[in-house]
């Protein structure tokens, strides 16, 4: 009866049923967060609980050479990856969006980096990327283009090269993917009316193509640069952040510290320091997302 | 401005021939309607007239050019869209000034025959705003300004009244006739429904499957059909068939029809026994005089006049007429096809016969 009586009431019954999602979200998301930002202010150690040390940490992370040269690298491999991915998915998505033999067929491998786990493709480039057994160094010694090995992630700027190269060929399927979404939205119509108007081909596409792009190209690349900063799998399986240091990302130098190097809070705080970053990136495409001015009013009929 | 000629035009999709060989010649100022069922080729036709689709075979000609090969940007044609394709992350100026802005045409002049354009259109106040921000009617007529501004030899429009509701394409096909009667460039307008071909049309061309089945004014083909297709095509309502058999009927020739009546057919060399279909519109019945009863089904007072839709021997068949006859459905009445309005047709080709 007074069970019966509190179902009644339609806030009620929405708290009941939103009760499920937001235990899951604190449990598995806000706790987590927040005991991470927490251990950034501990001097907490693996197997030894730690004590309220304030901003201790973080003021020893900022005379740490190595914390400022994994910025400076999360910046360097996020930005590049990003670019490159951005420019090759979408000339990857031009050309998937052409009549061609076995379209559908092409685009299901096009997909295939993106599905293979991290972990494998990885490995994968782990041997391509050997110094002794590398193909790509096989090939072109047998070209005749070079004498010697390349030492590909051996050496700090090749190795960063090599990783970036990596990652970009991971994430140019999302985005090619996407943007390939986006142009199937845009009506044929558009390109006849441009080309009547005596538009070029590379006027159509700068134009009509990327305006009526734009929106979608904001998500894409917002979600790509979140996952390009966070990236970890790659390296630590590539690298560990070597040689010197080199390809030492946040993230990876963060998990370096805090688990094996023993230093939870030191850890902790390094992975709190990249949540200013990645609240500008989100800021900055909330911004940038907003619906464009020609996107809002009247009905599409 | 200038005339257009197709000559032999063919267009093959694959193996499926969809344009068999049309002949159009259009003169310079003329508005011209492309009219047929859908499917039978007319915005096909557009579109190879645009340089939007290529030719398979044949020439078209725009002024004294031939323009098979030339792309649709060196044309000087200018076309509006059935769905307007107006850009939508442009405001209603940018829309109109695009084409003159990519041919570098000086900001002064784009300003001024933009404004001269929105002007006639009554756009003037709405060229700070994006085409969602607009109404269907709106659009419509952003559509054609950005068609007027390029001031073309040739303006093509491809069903561009099919989006908007009946009220509001009426008054637009107003506006297009009014708009070619002021600017007098070449028009070519494809479209389904025969009262806007009637309407506008200087000249219609009327096409079905792929084939042209004749050309002429409005006039022309509601009073002198070629044949069967055009006959039942044009007009509204449409032309009522009756298939029966040439008789000579006491001096004059009428056709019996299934229940053994005979209706007067208009004068023709064919022989008597010759099977025909005789073809009446239905404003060309006389309700009253005697000569066929039919059982009224369904009357539609629509206060100018009445429709009354009855059938003759197992055909359905319509009649209008200017007086208000109060009928009912069962009654009885007659009807008289006008002897000298009526059509013979060769019941198997759709052929005339005269």
């Amino acid at each position: 009866m007074v069970l019966s009586r509190f179902l009644d009431n339609r806030n009620r019954l929405g708290m009941l049923f939103m009760l499920p999602a937001a235990a899951i979200l604190l449990i598995f998301l806000t706790y987590p967060l927040g005991l991470g930002v927490w251990l950034g202010f501990t001097d907490t150690k693996v197997g030894r609980g730690g004590e309220w040390i304030g901003l201790e940490n973080y003021e020893w992370l900022w005379t740490d050479s190595v914390f400022r040269l994994s910025i400076f690298n999360t910046f360097l491999y996020t930005v590049v990856a990003s670019v490159l991915k951005f420019g090759l998915g979408l000339w990857l998505a031009l050309l998937l969006n052409k009549h061609m033999p076995f379209k559908s067929f092409v685009r299901a491998i096009v997909l295939l980096p993106f599905i293979v786990p991290t972990v494998l493709s990885a490995i994968a480039f782990w041997w391509l990327y050997d110094a002794q057994f590398s193909i790509i160094s096989w090939v072109l010694v047998k070209l005749g283009l070079i004498d010697q090995y390349i030492n590909f992630l051996g050496e700090p700027n090749l190795a960063r090269a090599s990783t970036i190269a990596a990652n970009t060929w991971r994430g140019v399927p999302f985005v090619a993917i996407c943007l390939l979404a986006g142009l199937q939205t845009i009506p044929p119509s558009l390109y006849e009316a441009a080309s009547i108007d005596g538009a070029s081909p590379w006027q159509q596409f700068w134009h009509v193509t990327l305006p009526m792009l734009s929106p979608i190209i904001a998500v894409v690349m917002t979600f790509s640069v979140l996952f390009t900063f966070t990236d970890f799998q790659l390296i630590w399986v590539l690298t560990r952040g070597g040689p010197i240091n080199a390809t030492h990302l946040m993230a990876t130098l963060s998990f370096q510290r805090a688990i094996p190097g023993g230093a939870l809070g030191e850890g902790a705080a390094i992975a709190t320091a990249m949540i200013p970053f990645l609240l500008a990136a989100i800021l900055f495409s909330y911004f940038g997302l907003q619906r464009r001015r020609w996107q809002q009013g009247g009905s599409d009929k | 401005m200038a005339s257009v000629e197709l000559k032999q035009v063919r267009k093959s999709f694959g193996n499926t021939e969809v344009v068999h060989g049309v002949d159009v010649s259009i003169d310079d100022r003329e508005f011209v309607v492309l009219v047929g069922p859908s499917g039978c080729g007319k915005s096909t036709l557009l579109r190879m007239i645009a340089g939007l689709e290529e030719i398979t075979s044949g020439e078209i000609h725009i002024g004294d050019r031939l323009v098979n090969n030339v792309p649709p940007k060196q044309r000087d044609i200018a076309m509006v869209f059935q769905n307007y394709a107006l850009y939508p992350h442009m405001t209603v100026f940018d829309n109109m000034a695009f084409s003159m802005k990519l041919a570098g045409t000086d900001k002064r002049e784009i300003g001024e025959r933009v404004d001269k354009a929105a002007k006639i259109l009554g756009l003037s106040e709405y060229l700070d705003r994006y085409p969602r921000q607009l109404s269907g009617g709106q659009r419509q007529r952003v559509a054609m300004g950005r068609a007027i501004v390029r001031n073309p030899q040739v303006f093509l429009f491809d069903e561009p009244l099919s989006n908007l509701d009946a009220q509001l394409r009426v008054q637009m096909r107003i506006e297009i006739k009014e708009l070619h009667q002021r600017l007098k460039t070449t028009s070519i307008y494809v479209t389904h429904d025969q009262i806007e071909a009637m309407s506008m049309a200087d000249k219609i061309v009327v096409m079905n499957g792929g084939h042209v089945e004749q050309i002429g004014s409005p006039l022309e083909l509601y009073d002198n059909p070629d044949n069967r297709f055009v006959a039942g095509f044009i007009g509204s309502p449409a032309m009522n068939f009756l298939p029966g058999r040439l008789v000579t009927n006491g001096g004059g020739r009428g056709v019996q029809i299934a229940d053994g009546c005979v209706l007067p057919a208009p004068q023709t060399h064919e022989a008597d026994g010759r099977e025909v279909v005789l073809g009446v519109r239905p404003e060309h019945f006389a309700i009253g005089e005697s000569c066929v009863e039919v059982e009224v089904v369904v009357v539609e007072p629509t206060g100018a006049d009445t429709q009354v839709f009855c059938r003759i021997a197992g055909t359905d068949v319509s009649a209008i007429s200017r007086e208000r006859h109060v009928f009912r459905p069962g009654d009885r009445i007659h009807l008289k096809p006008m002897d000298d309005k009526s059509f013979l047709f060769d019941p198997g080709s759709g052929r005339r016969l005269q």
